[in-house]
C-alpha cells in the first residue's frame, strides 16, 4: 500500500479546514484511508539515518501526514488528487472535467516512435501542460507524483517510466529511438558533463535510487533514447532524463512522455498526471494532446481522457451492499465518488460517468463499492446469510486434534516448529546428502533457515531441545504436523504428508520411553501388535540409518507398509543439534489412518 | 540443625528471656541459622514464645572499611604531600582527592603557594593526627564510646558510617516448652493405618503457604489450543473444513485464479517464495485456464480487464501459497462444477508463507484463518452481519469496518476492533466480496456470491497471552515452560 506524505498545513489549507488529528484520522478512515504516522522531515531522516545525520541540520520541522492510499488509486497520490477527493466526497466541490485541446496555434507536438523499440520498450505516448505555474511545494509534489507512480503501478518503471521536459527548451517532433549505448551520449540530469549510455550504467551501478533500474535495459542490444529534432536527448528511459530539457520552478509548458512495456499502464499514468497538475495551467483541467506516429505510420493522439460509461441497475446496486435506496440516491452517493451519475426516469438504471481519474473502476462491483463507501460501511445494517448448510470437519484435521490429546496425556509436550528449513537441517545434519532427499527447494530465499520444505519434522523439535537445556530432564516433545515431499504424481510435484514426531531426550536414551507412545498410539489407532509381522497389525523391523544409532532403528511396519522409524538418535546427529543429552524419537504418518 | 534447636531450648530452660542476637554471639553462629533454628523450634508446638524486635547500629560502609584501614581520603593527601610540595593538578589525580584536600586545607593540614606561579600544595604541619581513621577502627571493633553523636552524623554525611536495622526476637518459655523436640512425622503411611499408630503419633503442621508438587503431564502449545478454539466457532456456525494440506501451490490458482494480476507486486520475488525445483505446474483444467487469461487480458463478465498481456508461464510457477485463498478458489471451482449450485460455507486454519524481512511481529511462515461463504445474492450487509457474529465468539463486540483495496474482493473491508487493553482500534482482519472476475470464469451462475474473511492465527493469540514477539509463540527457540504455563483458551472470557 503506497504512503504519500503531505504537509499538514498545505493539506488543511486546500481542505478550507482544520482538523484535529482524531478528526483527520476518522475522516480518512471513512474514506478508505489510514492516517499512517504524523511526523516531520526533520523526523524521518532522523530515523532513517541516526540522531546526529547531517542532513538532519535544517531540515523542516512542518508537521507531516504520512497517508496510506489503497494501492489502486493512483488519482490519490499526491495532495492535489488527496485534496479534490476529499473535497468533492464532502461535496464542497463539483467534479472537475478534464479537457483535451488542440496544441495552441502555430504549435504542434509529434513523437514518432521508431520500430527498433519494439525489442525493448514498444510503447510511448506523450502530452504538453501549457502555461503552468509551479511553487516550490507543488513543484515538489509534481516530483513526488512520478516517483509514487514509478514505484507503485509503473513497477519500478520497468512498466512504464515517466519523463518530464521544459518544452520552450527542445523542438519537435520528437523521435522515440533505440540505440546502442555506445552511441547515446548526452548531459544527463544533475552531472555536470556528457556521458555514453555505457559509462552512464557504470556510473549509475553505485547510485543509491538508480542503480535499481539498470538491470531492466542493462543487458540489451539497444538502449531507449528519445531526441529532440535537434538531436538533444530529452531522456534515456527508464533511466534518466538529459539535463537539458530538465524542468525547474519557472518552466511554463512541460512536455510529458512515457514510454512503456504495458500500453494500458503508460495511458493510466499519463491521465492521472495530467489530470492531477492541470489544475495549475491558465486553463484549469486541460491539457494538450501529443500525437504519437507508431512505426507502422498510424498515429494516435494522448492523453485519451476517455470518460467511460457504465449503467449499473439500482435494485442490483442495492442487493450487492444490503440497502435500499432510490436511484436519485444512489447517483448522489456516487457523485461523492468522483462519478458523476444519472437515474434513469424510472430510476431503475443509472448511468455512471467513470472519469479518466478512476482507472481503478473497470467493473459494476467497483461501483457499488463506492455507492458503499459514500453510504458508510459502518451505516449498512448488520443481517445474517440465510444460507443453511452441515459443518463438516476435515478427516485428517479431526484425526489429527484426536491424537493430540491422548499424547499429551502419555507426558509429551507439543511443539510447533517451522516448517521451512536449512537444506543441511534435512540432510547433512541427518547424516544424508540432499540429493536423496525429497525436497521441495525455493529460489529465492532470505535466510539460510527459508532453502527447504522439511521433510521431517525431527530438525525443528531438536531445534526446540537445544533452545530448551534449561529445562529439567526428562524433556519429551511431539508434534503433530505436515512436511513436504516431492512427487510426480500429485499436481504441482509436490504434496503434504501429515505426520507425528515424538523425542525423549533425558540422561540415558530410554528407547522404550518413544516405544511405548509408539504402542500407544496405535492402540488409540486400533491397530494391533502382530509380532509375527504378518499384514495386518504393526511391528517393527530393524533397518539401518545414518541419523540413528547402529542397531538401535527400526522401521515400523503398518499393515505391511512402513509408516515410519524409531530409534535412537546417532550421536552425531546431537552433535549437529548441539544437543549433549541422549535422545529417542520416532516419526510416522497418520494419513493412512484417516 | 538439630544440634543447635536443642542448645537453643538448653539455654532457654536456664535462663527467663533471652534475645537471638545474644543467642548468636553467645553459641558463635550465623543469627541467620539461629533464626532457621527457631523456625524448627515453633514447628514442633509452642515451646517457645518469640517477641520481635528490632534495633539500629552503626557500622562502617564500604568505603568506610577502606579508611579504617589505609587512613582517611585527607591524610592520604597530607601524606602525598612531600618535601618542596607537588603541584596541585597533579595531587588531585589522587583516589578521592577532591575532598581529601578541602578537608586538609580546612584542617589546615596543608596550604597552596601560588608564589612561583604555578599551584603548589605544600605541608603546613609537620605532622598529623589521622582521627577520622583512629575513630573508625573504633567503630569495626565495636567500641562506640568515644563516639559524638555530631562525630556519627558527619561520618554518616561522609557515607563511612550507615545505620543498619537488625530483626531479632526475644525468646522466653512457651506454654509447651520442653529442653528437646519430639520427632513429628511428616506424612500419614499405609503402615500407620496398618498398626493403627497414628493415633498416637504427633504430626508436624502442613505448610499451607507452599505450592504443591506440579502434576506430571504434557502440555498443549498455545497457537494450537486458539486453533482448536477457532475451528470450534467455525463448526458452531455451520462451516465446513476445506483440505488446506498442500503447501506448494502453482501461481494460477494462488493469483490468476483470484484475478491478481500477474504485474501485481505480490507475485514479485520479493514478497513471495518461488519453488525451484519443481519449478511448475502443467496440470490446469484448459477451458478454465482460457476463460481466465481473457478475462485478465481483455475482460469479459462485465469487466474491463486489466488489458495486458497475460503469460502462461507465469501461471505455471510454482510457489509456497501465499494465502489459503488459493484453496478457497479451488473449492469454489470445485463447487461450480456440479450440476446444481447449492451454497457453501468453508473454513480453513493453515500456514502460508511471505518472504517478509522478519520483525518482532512477522515470520516467513504464519496460520491464516479463513471463512467462505457462497450462496445467491449475498449481501455487504450480510458479510458484516457475519462478522459481527464470528467476532462475538472471540469476545469482540466493538467492530467497525474500513474500506479497503484488495485485487480479489470488490467491495473490500478492514476489519477494525476496540482493545480494551491498549485503549485503541486495532486492525484485526481483511474481507470483502470475491469479483465476479473471479468467480464467473469458474462457472458459477451469475447471481451467486461469494462472501470471505482472513485474519492470522498468530495475531489474536499474542494479544489474548500478552505476547509481544512472536518468535516467542512459534517456532524451535520457543520456551517450553512457557507452554506448560499457558492457560486454557476461551477466547469469549
Amino acid at each position: 500500500m503506497p504512503t504519500v506524505g503531505v504537509k499538514r498545513d498545505a493539506l488543511f489549507k486546500a481542505l478550507g479546514k482544520t482538523y484535529s488529528d482524531d478528526e483527520f484520522q476518522s475522516l480518512c478512515f471513512q474514506y478508505g484511508l489510514e492516517l499512517d504516522e504524523i511526523t516531520t522531515e526533520k523526523q524521518m531522516i532522523t530515523k532513517e539515518q541516526g540522531e546526529n545525520a547531517e542532513s538532519s541540520v535544517g531540515a523542516s520541522e512542518d508537521i507531516i501526514y504520512r497517508i496510506d492510499v489503497p494501492a489502486n488509486r493512483y488519482d490519490l497520490l499526491c495532495l492535489e488528487g488527496l485534496v479534490r477527493g476529499l473535497l468533492i466526497y464532502q461535496g464542497k466541490i463539483d467534479l472537475p472535467s478534464y479537457k483535451m485541446l488542440a496544441p495552441q496555434d502555430g504549435f504542434e507536438h509529434k513523437l514518432i516512435i521508431k520500430s527498433n523499440t519494439s525489442t525493448i520498450r514498444p510503447y510511448a505516448v506523450g502530452a504538453v501542460l501549457r502555461n503552468i505555474h509551479f511553487t516550490q511545494d507543488s513543484y515538489n509534489s509534481f516530483i513526488d507524483l512520478q516517483d509514487k507512480l514509478h514505484q507503485n503501478i509503473c513497477r519500478k518503471r520497468s512498466l512504464v517510466a515517466i519523463g518530464t521536459h521544459d518544452l520552450d527548451v527542445i523542438k519537435g517532433p520528437f523521435v522515440y529511438d533505440a540505440k546502442p549505448p555506445a552511441e547515446i551520449k548526452f548531459q544527463p540530469l544533475n552531472l555536470d558533463k556528457e556521458y555514453t549510455a555505457t559509462e552512464l550504467m557504470d556510473l549509475y551501478s553505485g547510485h543509491a535510487q538508480l542503480k535499481q533500474y539498470l538491470p531492466i535495459i542493462k543487458d540489451k542490444d539497444v538502449y531507449p533514447v528519445i531526441y529532440d529534432n535537434n538531436g538533444v536527448v530529452l531522456s534515456m528511459p527508464p533511466i534518466i532524463n538529459g539535463h537539458h530539457s530538465r524542468i525547474t520552478l519557472n518552466t511554463k509548458n512541460v512536455f510529458i512522455e512515457c514510454t512503456a512495456t504495458d500500453l494500458t499502464k503508460a495511458k493510466i499514468v499519463l491521465d492521472i498526471i495530467v489530470c492531477m497538475f492541470s489544475e495549475y495551467c491558465d486553463q484549469k483541467y486541460t491539457v494538450e494532446y501529443c500525437e504519437v506516429v507508431q512505426a507502422d505510420g498510424s498515429s494516435n493522439k494522448y492523453p485519451e481522457l476517455r470518460y467511460r460509461e457504465e449503467v449499473i441497475q439500482t435494485a442490483k446496486t442495492n442487493t450487492a451492499i444490503g440497502t435500499n435506496e432510490s436511484g436519485k440516491n444512489i447517483a448522489s452517493l456516487l457523485s461523492k465518488m468522483c462519478l458523476q451519475s444519472k437515474p434513469s426516469n424510472s430510476g431503475k438504471t443509472i448511468k455512471v460517468t467513470i472519469p479518466p481519474t478512476r482507472h481503478d473502476v473497470i467493473h459494476a462491483c467497483d461501483i457499488f463499492e463506492d455507492v458503499a463507501i459514500a453510504y458508510g460501511y459502518n451505516n449498512i445494517v448488520r443481517t445474517l446469510p440465510k444460507t443453511n448448510t452441515i459443518a463438516q470437519q476435515l478427516p485428517l484435521n479431526k484425526l489429527s486434534d484426536l491424537l493430540r490429546g491422548p499424547i499429551c496425556q502419555a507426558g509429551f509436550t507439543e511443539a510447533l516448529t517451522f516448517s521451512l528449513c536449512s537444506r543441511d537441517d534435512v540432510s547433512t545434519k541427518l547424516g544424508t546428502n540432499i540429493e536423496s532427499v525429497k525436497a521441495v527447494h525455493i529460489s529465492n530465499p532470505k535466510t539460510l533457515e527459508f532453502q527447504v520444505c522439511r521433510t521431517t519434522l525431527l530438525p525443528g523439535l531438536l531445534k526446540t531441545l537445544a533452545a530448551n537445556k534449561k529445562m529439567p530432564l526428562p524433556i519429551k516433545i511431539f508434534e503433530i504436523s505436515d512436511v513436504v515431499l516431492k512427487d510426480v504424481n500429485s499436481e504441482v510435484g509436490a504434496r503434504n504428508e501429515r505426520r507425528i514426531c515424538a523425542v525423549n531426550c533425558n540422561k540415558n536414551a530410554g528407547f522404550e520411553v518413544v516405544h511405548g507412545l509408539l504402542d500407544r498410539i496405535m492402540m488409540l489407532l486400533e491397530v494391533p501388535w502382530n509380532p509375527q509381522r504378518g499384514e495386518t497389525g504393526y511391528y517393527l523391523l530393524e533397518s539401518n540409518d545414518p541419523a540413528y544409532f547402529p542397531q538401535r532403528c527400526a522401521e515400523i511396519i503398518c499393515n505391511g507398509k512402513v509408516a515410519g522409524k524409531i530409534g535412537v538418535l546417532h550421536p552425531n546427529v546431537l552433535t549437529q543439534f548441539e544437543l549433549t543429552n541422549p535422545c529417542s524419537c520416532m516419526e510416522i504418518e497418520i494419513e493412512s489412518f484417516v | 540443625m538439630g544440634d543447635l534447636t536443642e542448645r537453643i531450648l538448653h539455654i532457654l530452660s536456664e535462663t527467663d528471656e533471652i534475645g537471638t542476637l545474644q543467642l548468636a554471639k553467645l553459641l558463635n553462629e550465623d543469627h541467620q541459622k539461629i533464626i532457621g533454628a527457631l523456625n524448627s523450634i515453633q514447628a514442633n508446638g509452642n515451646l517457645v514464645i518469640a517477641k520481635p524486635q528490632s534495633h539500629k547500629h552503626f557500622e562502617l560502609s564500604q568505603e568506610g572499611v577502606v579508611v579504617a584501614e589505609k587512613g582517611s581520603h585527607e591524610a592520604l593527601v597530607y601524606n602525598a604531600v612531600q618535601g618542596d610540595g607537588i603541584e596541585q593538578a597533579e595531587l588531585m589525580k589522587l583516589p578521592n582527592a577532591k575532598i581529601g584536600f578541602s578537608k586538609a586545607m580546612s584542617a589546615g593540614w596543608v596550604v597552596v603557594d601560588k608564589s612561583t606561579g604555578k599551584q603548589i600544595v605544600k605541608r603546613k604541619v609537620n605532622k598529623i593526627i589521622d582521627q577520622v581513621q583512629i575513630n573508625l577502627q573504633a567503630i569495626a571493633n565495636g567500641d562506640f564510646s568515644q563516639l559524638t553523636d555530631n562525630i556519627k552524623q558527619e561520618y554518616k554525611k561522609r557515607k563511612l558510617l550507615q545505620e543498619v536495622t537488625v530483626k531479632s526476637f526475644l525468646l522466653s518459655k512457651g506454654p509447651e516448652f520442653n529442653i528437646s523436640l519430639q520427632k513429628l512425622e511428616t506424612d500419614l503411611t499405609t503402615e500407620m493405618l496398618l498398626l493403627g499408630t497414628w493415633k498416637d503419633l504427633k504430626f508436624k503442621s502442613y505448610n499451607f503457604e507452599a505450592l504443591g508438587a506440579s502434576p506430571e503431564s504434557g502440555y498443549l502449545h498455545p497457537l494450537l489450543k486458539v486453533r482448536t478454539e477457532f475451528r470450534q466457532i467455525f463448526l458452531e456456525m455451520g462451516f465446513t473444513e476445506m483440505p488446506t494440506n498442500n503447501f506448494v501451490e502453482s501461481s494460477f490458482w494462488n493469483f490468476d485464479a483470484l484475478f491478481q494480476p500477474q504485474q501485481h507486486p505480490a507475485r514479485d520475488a520479493h514478497d513471495t517464495f518461488f519453488v525451484s525445483d519443481p519449478r511448475t505446474t502443467d496440470n490446469f483444467p484448459t477451458d478454465y485456464l482460457n476463460k481466465v487469461k481473457e478475462v485478465h487480458s481483455i475482460g469479459g463478465y462485465g469487466s474491463q480487464g486489466y488489458g495486458y498481456d497475460w503469460k502462461i508461464e507465469e501461471a505455471r510457477k510454482n510457489l509456497l501459497r501465499t494465502h489459503t485463498t488459493a484453496v478457497s478458489a479451488r473449492m469454489l471451482y470445485k463447487v461450480a462444477q456440479e450440476k446444481e449450485f447449492k451454497p457453501v460455507k468453508f473454513f480453513s486454519i493453515d500456514r502460508v508463507y511471505r518472504n517478509e524481512t522478519l520483525d518482532a511481529t512477522h515470520l516467513a511462515e504464519f496460520h491464516q484463518v479463513e471463512g467462505v461463504i457462497a450462496d445467491y445474492n449475498l449481501t455487504l450487509g450480510d458479510l458484516i452481519g457475519v462478522l459481527s457474529e464470528f467476532f462475538k465468539k472471540l469476545g469482540i463486540t466493538e467492530l467497525e469496518f474500513k474500506p479497503a483495496y484488495n485485487p480479489y474482493t470488490e467491495p473490500s473491508m478492514e476489519i477494525f476492533c476496540f482493545h480494551k487493553g491498549l485503549g485503541k482500534w486495532i486492525e484485526i482482519g481483511n474481507s470483502g466480496v470475491f469479483r465476479p472476475e473471479m468467480l464467473l470464469p469458474m462457472g458459477l451462475p451469475d447471481d451467486v456470491s461469494v462472501i470471505a474473511w482472513g485474519l492470522s492465527l498468530e495475531r489474536p493469540t499474542m494479544i489474548k497471552y500478552g505476547y509481544n514477539n512472536i518468535r516467542d509463540l512459534v517456532g524451535p527457540k520457543v520456551d517450553l515452560q512457557m507452554i506448560q504455563n499457558t492457560p486454557i483458551c476461551r477466547l469469549d472470557k
